[in-house]
């Protein structure tokens, strides 16, 4: 039970990331697929910061004001706790993670819309964006082609 | 005194989060999309304002304020005309006001054209 | 170690995970598109909410201007573009994926419980590189906001790799969408009529202020949460903006459609340009403190930011300032240029002709 309480964020990770999944695999809408993927790619952020919290902690900007409310938070605190864990009596999250995901939340939107936009061609070429529609005219296409070329 | 801004803060959020709750609750239960949208955006604005007042309260005279300030005037610039577009696309697209005594309809009935319902009973 | 605010804390982070899980649940159950990438919306602006537990106040920024502001309106542009709900899937064919989901999550579920536990401040993730950014950054960079310090400065080649990755989808979507006979100008939507006039006369009030604040988020990115993506996501808002009151016609006589795709690649080329001063001047690649010569260094007035007495790393301060300019230009550019992608298509050119 305590386990699950401290991992729980984990665990609501794993739930949403195979939420996305089970949306990708079971939906044939090329639309609805690319929502799954952007779930999934969310739950890889989420991920990342709760990875990056540090009980305790306060935002990583070392702002005199701003660190009032740090100080305030780690006056709340084990001294020994704030002195090892601490620099200059606040505690601070990881700053490294939310780098890596600030920048990959607006990567993820620019490739999302690359997605969308060829998923917009497949509805002017194939009339459809639902995968087993389009399978089903590639199907004719090609037997169509296979008749032409027969002798 | 500052204690008793603090208490009186804190209590302004509860009430402009109470305020938002029930909006909540009003957009689920209310009958057609303009008593909807009336609920939501009336409930919204009342609700920020409270909430902001009383985070105001608690933060004091500091630069915060001004900023609680300005998130005031923007939440009464976009939510009201949120609502308006939201209204005028609702009336564009043949949306009609239920007007004239409440009564509750028979779940078997056929439904009005509301797009919105359609597509619910369809896929259910 | 447990104040009041930490277990709050916990709390939130909790109760607000919940809601990410039962949004997430909702959007595979509907099977509506626009109810979907509403539920999309809203999940942004929960996960912003959470990030801000989570004190990754410049993620919770960049979720809410990304999530809720420019992916949503690219999602509708898309559906706008290929019409339709979902087609109904019999339960026989959920079951083999449902299956699978379940039997990788279990997994994956198993495995994290060998992770550090949750807020461990000792964890290898937390404990080592993390750190040192924040024990260096004053005396080494300068920004009080060790994000935007490590973002530009410390990893500043990843964040060009990133830009150029940008600027890169802009150029597909531009290349797939913004050329060919679909991509005419729709036919202008007939004279609004009068009852708009309060979503116009909101709007021409809100973009000088949008824009402004952009502009506040970018300049500001050093002291406080923000900086270049945030700021260009938020000024390619105010463009779509002014685009979906006043139609696109009247939005690209203000940005026209060449300028925002040179822009895009102006940005790329301030940002590495300045990797390639930094090594004439004898530096590595991108090492700011190798930006200005020492004389041009020398030049540089003691007073110009306020206290001539406190230290200043002149070279890592513009150098910030530079890269952040031509990220805010790629980023901003490439989303109006995106926009005007799925906004300039029309579906029905071809079948009207027919």
């Amino acid at each position: 039970m305590s386990e699950f309480l401290t991992h729980f964020n984990y665990i609501a990770v794993v739930i949403i990331m195979m939420t996305g999944l089970f949306i990708v695999f079971s939906s044939g809408n090329l639309i609805k697929r690319m929502i799954g993927l952007a779930l999934f790619q969310s739950s890889a952020a989420l991920f990342y910061i709760s990875l990056a919290k540090v009980t305790g902690g306060t935002a990583p900007i070392t702002l005199e004001a701003a660190s009032e409310a740090g100080r305030a938070l780690a006056a709340e605190q084990v001294p020994g706790y704030v002195a090892q864990h601490g620099i200059d009596g606040v505690v601070y999250s990881n700053p490294l993670p939310h780098v890596l995901i600030l920048t990959a939340i607006v990567v993820g939107v620019a490739t999302l819309a690359v997605g969308l936009a060829i998923a917009v061609r497949v509805r002017e070429a194939y009339g459809t964006v639902e995968a087993d529609e389009i399978n089903a005219v590639s199907r004719i296409d090609a037997a169509g082609l296979q008749a032409e070329h027969a002798p | 005194m500052t204690e008793a801004l603090h208490w009186i803060g804190g209590g302004l959020v509860v009430i402009g989060s109470l305020l938002t709750l029930f909006g909540a609750v009003g957009v689920l239960r209310f009958p057609d999309v303009y008593t909807r949208i009336h609920a939501a955006s009336l409930t919204d604005t009342g609700g920020a304002t409270l909430a902001l007042l009383g985070l105001g309260l608690i933060s004091g005279l500091t630069p915060e304020t001004l900023k609680l300030a300005f998130i005031w005037a923007f939440v009464m610039l976009t939510t009201p005309a949120a609502a308006n577009a939201l209204a005028n696309a609702a009336y564009g697209s043949g949306h009609k006001p239920r007007i004239g005594a409440f009564q509750i309809i028979p779940s078997d009935a056929p439904r009005e054209t509301d797009p919105e319902d359609a597509d619910r009973s369809s896929s259910q | 170690m447990t104040g009041f605010a930490v277990e709050m804390s916990a709390a939130l982070n909790v109760v607000l995970l919940l809601m990410l899980v039962a949004i997430g649940l909702a959007v595979a159950h509907t099977r509506n598109l626009l109810t979907a990438i509403l539920l999309m919306s809203v999940y942004s602006l929960v996960s912003a909410a959470w990030l801000m537990v989570m004190d990754a106040a410049d993620v919770a920024f960049t979720e809410a201007v990304v999530g809720a502001g420019a992916s949503t309106i690219i999602l509708l542009g898309a559906i706008l573009l290929t019409r339709g709900a979902t087609a109904r899937v019999d339960w026989r064919a959920m079951v083999a994926p449902a299956l699978l989901a379940v039997i990788t999550g279990g997994l994956l579920i198993y495995a994290s419980l060998g992770l550090p536990e949750f807020g461990d401040p000792s964890s290898p993730a937390n404990a080592y590189v993390g750190r040192m950014y924040l024990e260096r950054t004053g005396e080494e960079v300068g920004p009080h906001n060790v994000v935007t310090a490590v973002l530009a400065s410390y990893r500043g080649f990843d964040t060009l790799g990133e830009t150029v990755v940008i600027f890169a989808a802009g150029l597909g979507v531009a290349l797939m969408l913004g050329f060919g006979p679909r991509a005419t100008l729709a036919p202008a939507p007939e004279k609004m009529g009068d009852h708009h006039v309060v979503l116009r006369v909101a709007a021409k009030m809100l973009i000088p202020l949008i824009t402004l604040y952009a502009f506040y988020v970018q300049f500001h990115g050093d002291l406080g949460a923000g900086g270049a993506f945030q700021a260009g996501v938020i000024l390619a808002v105010a463009v779509i903006l002014y685009g979906l009151v006043f139609g696109l016609r009247e939005t690209i006589a203000a940005v026209p459609v060449k300028a925002a795709r040179s822009v895009a690649a102006l940005g790329v080329m301030l940002y590495a340009g300045i990797g390639v001063i930094c090594m004439v001047n004898g530096g590595a690649f991108l090492d700011y403190d190798y930006l200005f010569s020492p004389q041009v260094e020398a030049m540089i007035p003691a007073n110009l930011l306020g206290d001539p007495h406190e230290e200043h790393h002149w070279g890592q301060h513009f150098g910030i300032l530079f890269v952040e300019l031509g990220v805010l230009l790629t980023v901003s550019s490439t989303i109006v240029t995106i926009f005007y992608g799925f906004a300039g298509r029309s579906i029905d050119a071809e079948e009207a002709k027919r």
